[in-house]
């Protein structure tokens, strides 16, 4: 004991007088573990508390404070009352003795056992003692977060204070100026308006202290080690400014003052803050400021310069608008809503009948702004501006002035439909609905194709509005409709209208199971040149684009299950006429065909029914029509099928993918089965319409008939979107076969399809030994034909080993670096080298029709990062050891490769790979130079530090391409030149007159792309480093 | 904009823009040349900004393509320009920046005219003076708040 008092004399003898910091924390140390008390330690510094000197008092306090805030856990309350009388009699002491005795005071805040009433003995002698702002930054944060300790454990205490609290902590904030302790004040603050503290008759005090940093305009400086944001204060004063009622009649008055402001911020932060208090307020605190928060609101979206403080306003005219609408009338008060909105209707409603000025779209903004806030608003504005609107609608003549109107109209119902809330009202337009309907389908009718189109969506936000459109109103829109579909040669109101008819088709099916569809399928089928066959080219020309339109409306409309049922079926049976030849379906209508059947597919919702109607009629249908064509072809009757053509067979194909991927897997694994059956055995057994021959055998070509073969294609849809639970039937067969049949067909379709199927099923199965296996076999046999130089299958095999090597990057597969290096190593090859170069496209790019994550294959994050990060340093080498006539070969590799990687994982390797891009610029092939411009453009948006060292080399390399022979590149340099005038100007100005001069040229070229590329960039540059300009 | 200055106009008439120019085969081929034509020299001013509003001249039919005339053989580009109110202003400010943007955009074989519409503006002759005065336009360009407000008319529209 007698070793530790010395101990204890010495650690405070070699703090307070040898100015060792160090020693503190071996105090602290030595008290948490028992070796001495805190009694102790305060005998020890006995002399040192009683000096004359105040430096050694000082000395003294600091080292008994840093103690304390180490160890403050493990006081107790009588040690607590101790300290803290010590501390508060301190306070009373000499100036330099004041900053660690508040130390002191802050760590023992944080103690549990505080006594009673030593909170506010605490908080009155600091007020009284201590004058805040004279502190030190860290002293005065000291401050603050007393405050906060206590106001967090002892809050009942402080409410005991009174208004004094408040006060006390006024005079401590006031006239802070660092951003660390506003957050911190702004805490205090926030906590006194939200916690319920008596803020007496300093409300206003407190708001003048506080609202005097509104708007907040701070900017951090670079490289803040605080991180503190502006946005961050902001917020913090905006809580406190908007928590309470007791504000209004102070802030209102600010704001209005403050939105007169030049600095946008400073607008955008009083019309967001408008926004958020209002939402606390009541009708009367708003009730005098209305007409001044008016003016000011109407004048912002009026006369607006940014979009941003056009939104701002309208939302706060909303924020008002609503508030006002919450509030309770009495019978004695007038009704502030009403009123507001007249104020709000006398300047805004007369703007609406000139609708070719330009205050039309504010005031329609402003009214709608007000209309969303709540119903009864909505029904005070509506009732309002809807009959002078529907009225000038009738009254205008000018179509222009028709659609703004209409376009207004739209945006009113939209506003009334956000409002509406689940309880079952009479909707705002009830009372105007004939007249919506007669102005819609008028507008419907009108000649003119915006009119049109804006009709379509207003009836589309109409049949939106929950409970407003009768079933007549209904069927007499399908009609309009079906009308429009059927006559109107406007691509852009045809788009429209097909929209139109999905949107009203999910919320009112039996109107278009009944009426449209039977419509649009006695359209397709009446064929224009059976009945009269003197009529021109143009009628079968018109009844063409009736046809592409109603197969593209049939897809629209096919949302619901119901519907499906009834068009798909329709679909079917264009195709099997077409392939039959009783109606004259082109090649392109068949394909029309498919397509709607897949967007059918991907959009419907994936339940019992539709996934029946997929898996039991649609895919048996195709895959039994397209059999039926194939072996038809061999008959070699007049008739061809158009089921033969590859384009329609490969539109097949992603109705097949689509349904087996995505619609009930246990469905799509029974239909998986009995395609692998039909295509490996020849059972047929599973197709409707059966007729066929027992024998055929679709994976084996026979001579030169490629019509069985290519059918491959519709397995392959099929079993390789399958989910992965889904278990192939007969893999390794199938494997194999059509490993055969990949190598040894010579027929493009039928041997792609072929490796593409191979892969996909490669991509899927289980890691292991049986996989490597397989995967050196087909290897070996590739590499055989390969490097056989007379082999005639050379380039099947060479797809067969892309597919593969993609299928097997996909998911990280151990063997696909093998694969990928021969790929690198046939750049060299004279004959294969360009394909090879092409072939990292492919292997970089998504594929649509499988391997993608949509067919469920295994796709690994990042795999393009990880194959460019392990490759790159491979292709640079090849590069360098190449033979000059080969290095084409490996820039089109590379920038193939980086054109696909993502632009974040460009960036950063571009400094590496800069070089021999710049020198893929200089390349004589037009293709290389094309790509690797393309891969430049996006890079340029950002200046990175490596770009700017090399600029000389790159804006001279630019400049030259600007007389390439290929537009093209033309385009491309210029776009990149374009790119490169948003460079930091002080790097980029020293080349401002040699580019102005380079572009003079391009401005007289022969071809109008490339002037107009070089307009827009020749105006940039002149903008660059010119007063105004940038 | 700020809430004490008032504008001359402040509720102009407001017209369509037309949409981008449709590309048409000829355009894409290789060997084919195109004339400078109307609709061209059209698309390069039509996207002035208002020195006043946020709107371009086309909304505010201060330009229309018809009163866009070029002749690509003889090099020659003729423009007239519309006012919104007779007593604009702006009237000279507009001419000089159109004149302005088809300095920077054309080949400088090319003469350029750019006058008022004849009997759209109290002051027309003085304004088409002033723009007819190779001088006069190169010393406005001097001065460099001049250039500024030009520039700002120029820039493209941060999107």
């Amino acid at each position: 004991m007698a070793a530790d008092s010395t101990l204890l004399l010495s650690l405070v003898e070699e703090y307070v007088s040898g100015l060792q910091d160090s020693k503190a924390k071996d105090t602290a140390t030595g008290i948490k573990d028992g070796q001495f008390t805190i009694l102790q330690l305060v005998e020890a510094l006995g002399l040192s508390l009683t000096s004359s000197q105040p430096h050694t008092r000082a000395r003294g306090v600091q080292l008994l404070s840093e103690v304390l805030q180490e160890c403050h856990e493990g006081l107790t309350e009588g040690e607590v009352e101790v300290l803290i009388a010590f501390f508060e009699n301190r306070l009373k002491d000499h100036y330099v003795i004041t900053p660690p005795v508040l130390q002191g005071l802050r760590a023992l805040t944080k103690c549990t056992v505080l006594p009673p009433g030593s909170a506010v003995s605490m908080l009155r002698s600091l007020f009284q003692d201590v004058h805040v702002q004279s502190l030190m930054l860290t002293e005065r944060s000291c401050v603050y977060k007393m405050l906060i300790n206590l106001m967090e454990s002892r809050e009942a205490e402080l409410k005991g204070l009174g208004a004094d609290f408040v006060f006390g902590f006024l005079q401590s904030m006031d006239g802070e100026r660092d951003p660390r302790n506003l957050l911190l004040a702004f805490q205090i603050a926030n906590n006194i308006i939200h916690r319920g503290y008596d803020l007496g008759k300093f409300a206003e005090e407190l708001f003048e202290v506080t609202s005097c940093y509104f708007p907040i305009d701070f900017t951090p400086p670079p490289n803040d080690p605080h991180g503190i944001s502006k946005e961050e204060l902001v917020q913090m004063l905006r809580n406190v400014l908007t928590g309470t009622p007791k504000f209004a009649e102070f802030l209102l008055p600010l704001i209005i003052e403050k939105l007169d402001s030049d600095v946008l911020s400073a607008k955008l932060d009083s019309l967001q803050t408008l926004t958020a208090c209002v939402s606390q307020y009541e009708h009367k605190d708003l009730a005098e400021f209305l007409e001044g928060l008016w003016a000011s609101l109407r004048r912002e979206v009026f006369q607006t310069s940014s979009e941003k403080i056009e939104s701002a306003g309208l939302d706060a005219l909303t924020a008002i608008t609503s508030c006002l609408s919450r509030s309770v009338l009495n019978s004695d008060s007038e009704d502030s809503l009403c009123t507001f909105l007249d104020l709000v209707l006398r300047d805004c409603k007369h703007h609406l009948s000139e609708p070719d000025l330009k205050l039309v779209w504010p005031s329609a903004k402003l009214l709608q702004a007000a209309c969303s806030a709540s119903n009864r608003a909505s029904h005070i504005i509506t009732a309002a501006v809807m009959p002078s609107l529907l009225e000038q609608y009738d009254n205008r003549t000018q179509c222009s002035h028709r659609r703004t109107i209409l376009e207004v109209v739209q945006r009113f119902v939209q506003s009334v439909k956000t409002s509406q809330s689940a309880e079952k009202e009479e909707s705002v337009f009830v009372a105007f609905r004939p007249s919506l309907c007669t102005m819609v389908f008028s507008a419907l009718n009108e000649n003119n194709s915006s009119l049109q189109k804006t009709a379509t969506s207003v009836l589309t936000s109409l049949a939106q509005q929950p409970g407003l459109l009768l079933d007549s109103d209904i069927e007499l829109a399908v009609d309009h409709l079906t009308k429009l579909l059927l006559a109107e040669e406007d691509e852009g109101v045809s788009l429209a209208v097909v929209e139109c008819a999905g949107a009203l088709a999910e919320l009112y099916p039996e109107a278009f199971i009944t009426k449209l569809i039977p419509r649009l399928k006695m359209e397709m089928f009446s064929d224009p040149i059976d009945q009269d066959n003197n009529r021109a080219v143009s009628e079968h020309q018109s009844h063409h684009a009736v046809c592409k339109r109603c197969l593209s409306a049939l897809a629209a409309v096919s949302t619901q299950a119901r519907i499906v049922h009834e068009s798909t079926p329709v679909l079917l049976e264009v195709l099997s006429s077409a392939h039959t030849g009783s109606v004259g379906f082109s090649v392109d209508q068949v394909v029309l065909a498919c397509r709607s059947l897949q967007r059918i597919a991907e959009k419907v919702q994936d339940t019992e029914e539709t996934g029946r109607c997929f898996h039991d009629l649609v895919i048996p249908r195709l895959l039994s029509l397209s059999l039926q064509a194939a072996l038809q072809g061999e008959e070699s009757s007049g008739h061809r099928s158009p089921l033969l053509e590859e384009s329609v067979l490969s539109a097949m194909v992603p109705v097949i993918s689509t349904s087996c991927s995505r619609l009930q897997p246990a469905l799509a694994e029974q239909t998986a089965l009995k395609a692998v059956s039909l295509f490996l055995n020849g059972d047929v057994s599973s197709l409707p319409n059966n007729s066929f021959p027992s024998h055929i055998q679709l994976l084996k070509q026979q001579g030169d008939s490629w019509s069985q073969s290519q059918l491959v294609c519709l397995l392959m849809g099929c079993v390789c979107s399958l989910p992965r639970s889904v278990e192939v039937p007969q893999v390794e067969q199938l494997l194999s076969e059509l490993e055969e049949m990949s190598c040894t067909c010579t027929h493009p379709l039928s041997y792609t399809s072929a490796a593409k199927c191979f892969a996909g099923l490669i991509n899927k199965r289980p890691q292991g030994e049986d996989l490597d296996r397989l995967i050196q076999r087909t290897m070996k046999r590739v590499y055989t034909e390969l490097d056989s130089a007379s082999s005639s299958a050379c380039t099947q095999a060479f797809t067969l080993l892309v597919w593969v090597a993609k299928a097997l990057l996909l998911r990280y597969h151990p063997l696909s670096t093998t694969l990928t290096d021969k790929l690198f190593s046939l750049l060299d090859n004279a004959d294969l080298g360009p394909m090879a170069a092409e072939s990292f496209s492919l292997l970089m790019s998504d594929t649509t029709d499988l391997l993608n994550r949509g067919c469920h294959a295994d796709v690994r994050i990042m795999y393009r990062q990880r194959f460019f990060s392990e490759n790159s340093a491979k292709l640079v080498q090849g590069f360098n050891a190449a033979p000059q006539e080969k290095k084409t070969n490996y820039l089109k590799a590379l920038s193939n490769i980086v054109n696909n990687l993502p632009k974040q994982v460009q960036i950063s390797e571009l400094p590496r790979l800069l070089s021999l891009l710049l020198e893929a610029l200089s390349c004589p092939d037009q293709a290389v130079q094309l790509s690797t411009l393309s891969c430049l453009e996006p890079v340029l948006a950002d200046p990175l530090p490596a770009l700017i060292q090399q600029l000389e080399a790159l804006i001279n390399r630019l400049i030259a391409l600007n007389s390439s022979p290929a537009m093209s590149v033309r385009i491309a340099s210029l776009r990149c030149i374009h790119a490169v005038s948003h460079f930091p100007e002080h790097e980029i100005l020293p080349f401002r007159a040699r580019v102005l001069r380079a572009l003079a040229r391009p401005l007289d070229d022969k071809k109008r792309l490339v002037r107009t590329e070089a307009v827009r960039a020749r105006g940039e540059w002149f903008l660059l480093g010119s007063p105004g300009g940038r | 904009m700020s809430g004490g200055t008032h504008l001359e106009n402040a509720n102009p008439v407001i017209f369509q823009r037309t949409g981008e120019r449709l590309q048409t085969a000829t355009e894409e081929d290789e060997d084919f040349h195109d004339p400078i034509d109307d609709r061209e020299i059209f698309d390069m001013i039509r996207s002035i900004n208002d020195p006043e509003h946020p709107l371009s001249l086309e909304e505010l039919n201060v330009v229309e393509q018809i009163r866009v005339k070029v002749n690509d053989a003889e090099s020659i580009v003729g423009i007239e320009f519309t006012p919104t109110i007779p007593h604009c202003s702006m009237a000279t400010l507009i001419g000089l920046s159109i004149k302005v943007k088809l300095l920077r955009s054309l080949p400088n074989r090319f003469k350029i005219d750019v006058h008022i519409t004849p009997g759209t503006h109290a002051s027309e002759d003085a304004v088409n003076k002033q723009l007819a005065d190779k001088e006069r336009v190169a010393a406005a360009l001097e001065n460099s708040s001049l250039l500024e407000v030009v520039n700002q008319c120029l820039s493209t529209k941060s999107s």
